[in-house]
């Protein structure tokens, strides 16, 4: 590689954070004092270095999009702070060849007070536009964002959804060489999120470089070229988009299991309620680690209550192999009459997902517990998986084509009818059409 | 990749492309750095438009929602003109140096507030923007220094308020209004060294934003606002012109009113401090702003 491709070269970045403990930390100036007075031959406050970065180093090409994955904690958003400049790296060196513009969160800046236009004129000048590049796009931004009719109102006035909007119209209209971009479509309507990896994979064709940090697997794996995923600080894999994807969501679940039971000490919960187990069998109530998509799954969900509340929600996520939530499902989706009762004590859930639609391939399930729109008891992750083999159909077709290609986050067997024919088209007996 | 390109600059400041596009000619380097760093205003001048905007979100924030809005910029210092001109002039019967006293007392508030404003604002400025410090880069000396922009604007209400009541009450300016602009820049750059030292600080320890009202409450009285340097017993006097700001308001007003004379030793004294706490103050900004990110 010569050094006229690369975009963004990282050679052993670290970063410590000093966490100082128990009574140490001080805020006020006074209180530092006064702890010293108080401890005078405690002289170093007990403090511990932690690694956020270490020793991390790659090259981007230019024209490349690099999507960054891994769990909270891992290091992404430190990375992308430092290569924004916006702190610094305790070691090594990076060096970013092209204007740079980040995105670190949507609508930094934005003043509620202020009208969408003196928002626009702001939030352009804090990511780095100049007024003559913000005069430019201003109809195109406010094109964009679809709030013509509100320019001169307050933003606190708008929607939460015309706010993200606005705030992501002005930094779509950036023009960097590079785009450092953080988990910022995460928010936002579905139709607009689209709106917004449109855009983005615009920037990408353009030859810049774009990098991403993302927790949705499947634009990562739509638009990036190049995945690293991170662990602890360090860069854990580094390749192609679909196996680093497709290996960071089986790792780590990669050894759970159909079933987990929580000891007493690291059950999930709160006062409510405590998880004690969680777990997938089959019809014969047989724990499997594969099953069949012809046959019902059911999912088992074992728990204490404590304090009842009628707000409960006890359900889970299901989650496939491309990290897509296929559905959540939780006790009362139903009418009221048909909720389960809970009692305080001991309880368990039985959830059946009816045969015929699963796809193929491993899935997740992440317990979800809370008092409903207004706290979680388990936000989890994924805590248990097994596999589908799908084999639901009689359809000829389906027994000789690769079962595991099949698209679609689910496959039911849907009923197709001709419109206007007298009765169903059979297979060997072709309507008379004479 | 182990050839560095030619043209990386030691610092974080990109640098101008060259004429082709084909390779792209800003590099910016990014390595730990310790000690003292240059003030690299020529990076703040590149993020001049990112100032004036701040400077003038600040102005139209002040005063929405407010029904009389602007008007506040001038009844504040008239209303404090008022008490002291009641309290100094008419209870302690205090001397003016032959203007009326509420003039008088208007005119030392016109310097004080200019000093007061723009030194509360500058050491706020930082947790004020928190979100934006964690978030952004540019330049962190932008920040204070686009708090100007909104004590000058006030600064200028409040002078036309000064010349009207000048003409009200007959007063004719003498050549040393000409001098003017210059105490009024003596104030400024000592406000804003010792407001950037107080900024940098209050990112860790914000205690500076409840000392440091009190502590100008002092200096407003240590200083020549309220009351005439004639009024200071002569043996005290040396000591009163201790504080950098005797010197400069005192003269301030000279230029106004043509009260007392220019002392030019003092007024000596205060540039040489003002200049002294300016380079100081942004120097130890600059070599505080790096944790500004991880501690704020």
């Amino acid at each position: 590689m010569s050094s006229k491709d690369i975009a963004i070269s990282v050679r052993g970045l670290s970063k410590a954070y000093t966490i100082a403990h128990n009574a140490a930390k001080h805020t006020t100036a006074a209180e530092a004092l006064v702890h010293r007075l108080r401890n005078p031959l405690q002289h170093p406050p007990a403090k511990e270095t932690f690694w956020a970065l270490k020793d991390v180093s790659f090259d981007i090409r230019r024209g490349d999009v690099l999507g960054i994955v891994g769990r909270n904690g891992a290091g992404k958003s430190t990375l992308l702070k430092i290569l924004s400049r916006i702190t610094e790296p305790t070691n090594g060196r990076a060096l970013l060849h092209g204007r740079v513009a980040s995105l670190l969160e949507v609508g930094t800046g934005f003043h509620p007070e202020l009208t969408g236009r003196e928002n626009i004129e702001m939030n352009g000048a804090i990511l780095g536009m100049t007024r003559r590049e913000i005069l430019k796009y201003f109809d195109s931004i406010v094109e964009f964002a679809g709030v013509e009719r509100f320019l001169d109102t307050p933003v606190k006035r708008y929607s939460s959804g015309m706010y993200v909007r606005l705030a992501f119209a002005v930094a779509a209209h950036l023009n960097p060489e590079i785009l450092i971009v953080d988990e910022v479509l995460a928010v936002g309507d579905s139709e607009f999120q689209k709106k917004c990896l449109g855009k983005m994979g615009d920037v990408a064709r353009q030859g810049r470089t774009v990098l991403f940090v993302s927790h949705q697997m499947p634009s990562v794996k739509a638009l990036c070229s190049r995945v690293i995923q991170m662990s602890g600080g360090t860069v854990l894999r580094d390749g192609e988009p679909g196996s680093v994807v497709d290996q960071y969501l089986t790792d780590g679940s990669g050894d759970l299991l159909p079933e987990r039971l929580w000891c007493r000490e690291d059950q999930p919960g709160d006062a409510h309620l405590r998880l004690r187990a969680l777990r997938v069998v089959d019809t014969a109530g047989e724990i499997r680690g594969t099953y069949s998509s012809s046959q019902a799954m059911i999912v088992e969900m074992e728990f204490d209550i404590a304090q009842p509340s009628s707000a409960l929600c006890v359900g889970f996520d299901l989650i496939n192999r491309n990290g897509v939530t296929v559905f959540r499902s939780n006790h009362n989706d139903g009418g009221e009459r048909d909720w389960p009762a809970l009692t305080v004590g001991r309880n368990t859930l039985k959830c059946v997902i009816p045969p015929g639609l699963l796809n193929f391939g491993k899935h997740f399930i992440a317990p979800k517990i809370g008092l409903h729109a207004t706290a979680w008891v388990v936000n989890g992750e994924p805590e248990i998986s097994f596999d589908v083999d799908l084999d639901h159909s009689d359809s000829p077709f389906w027994s000789v084509s690769d079962p595991n290609k099949f698209p679609g986050a689910v496959a039911p067997c849907l009923e197709w009818q001709v419109v206007g024919s007298k009765g169903a088209w059979k297979i060997g007996h072709p309507p008379n059409l004479s | 990749m182990t050839t560095a390109p030619a043209d990386i600059t030691s610092s974080y400041r990109p640098v101008a492309p060259p004429a082709e596009q084909e390779t792209p000619g800003v590099v910016t380097v990014i390595e730990p750095k310790s000690g003292w760093a240059a003030l690299d205003l020529r990076e703040v001048w590149h993020y001049k438009d990112l100032l004036f905007t701040l400077a003038s979100r600040d102005v139209k924030l002040r005063y929405r929602q407010t029904a009389l809005g602007a008007v506040w910029v001038v009844l504040q210092p008239l209303i404090a003109a008022g008490i002291f001109s009641f309290v100094f002039g008419k209870v302690a019967k205090l001397p003016s140096d032959g203007v009326p006293y509420i003039l008088f007392a208007y005119a030392g508030l016109l310097g004080w507030n200019a000093f007061n404003n723009t030194l509360t604002k500058a050491s706020t400025c930082l947790v004020s923007n928190a979100q934006l410090v964690s978030k952004v880069y540019f330049p962190r000396l932008v920040l204070p220094l686009s708090t100007l922009g909104g004590t000058l604007i006030d600064f200028g209400v409040a002078f036309a308020v000064m010349a009207a009541l000048m003409v009200f009450y007959r007063i004719v300016p003498h050549a040393g209004l000409l001098l003017l602009p210059v105490w009024l820049l003596l104030i400024l750059l000592l406000a804003v060294g010792v407001g950037l030292f107080a900024a940098a600080l209050t990112v860790s320890y914000r205690d500076i934003q409840y000392v440091l009202p009190v502590l100008t409450q002092f200096v407003l009285y240590a200083s020549p606002v309220a009351y005439a340097v004639s009024a200071v017993p002569i043996g005290l006097r040396p000591f009163f012109f201790l504080n950098p700001l005797s010197g400069v308001l005192d003269a301030f007003r000279w230029s106004l009113l043509g009260t007392g004379s220019l002392n030019v030793g003092a007024v000596g004294y205060s540039a040489l401090f003002g200049m002294v706490a300016f380079v100081c103050g942004a120097f130890a900004f600059r070599r505080m702003e790096r944790r500004f990110a991880d501690v704020i």
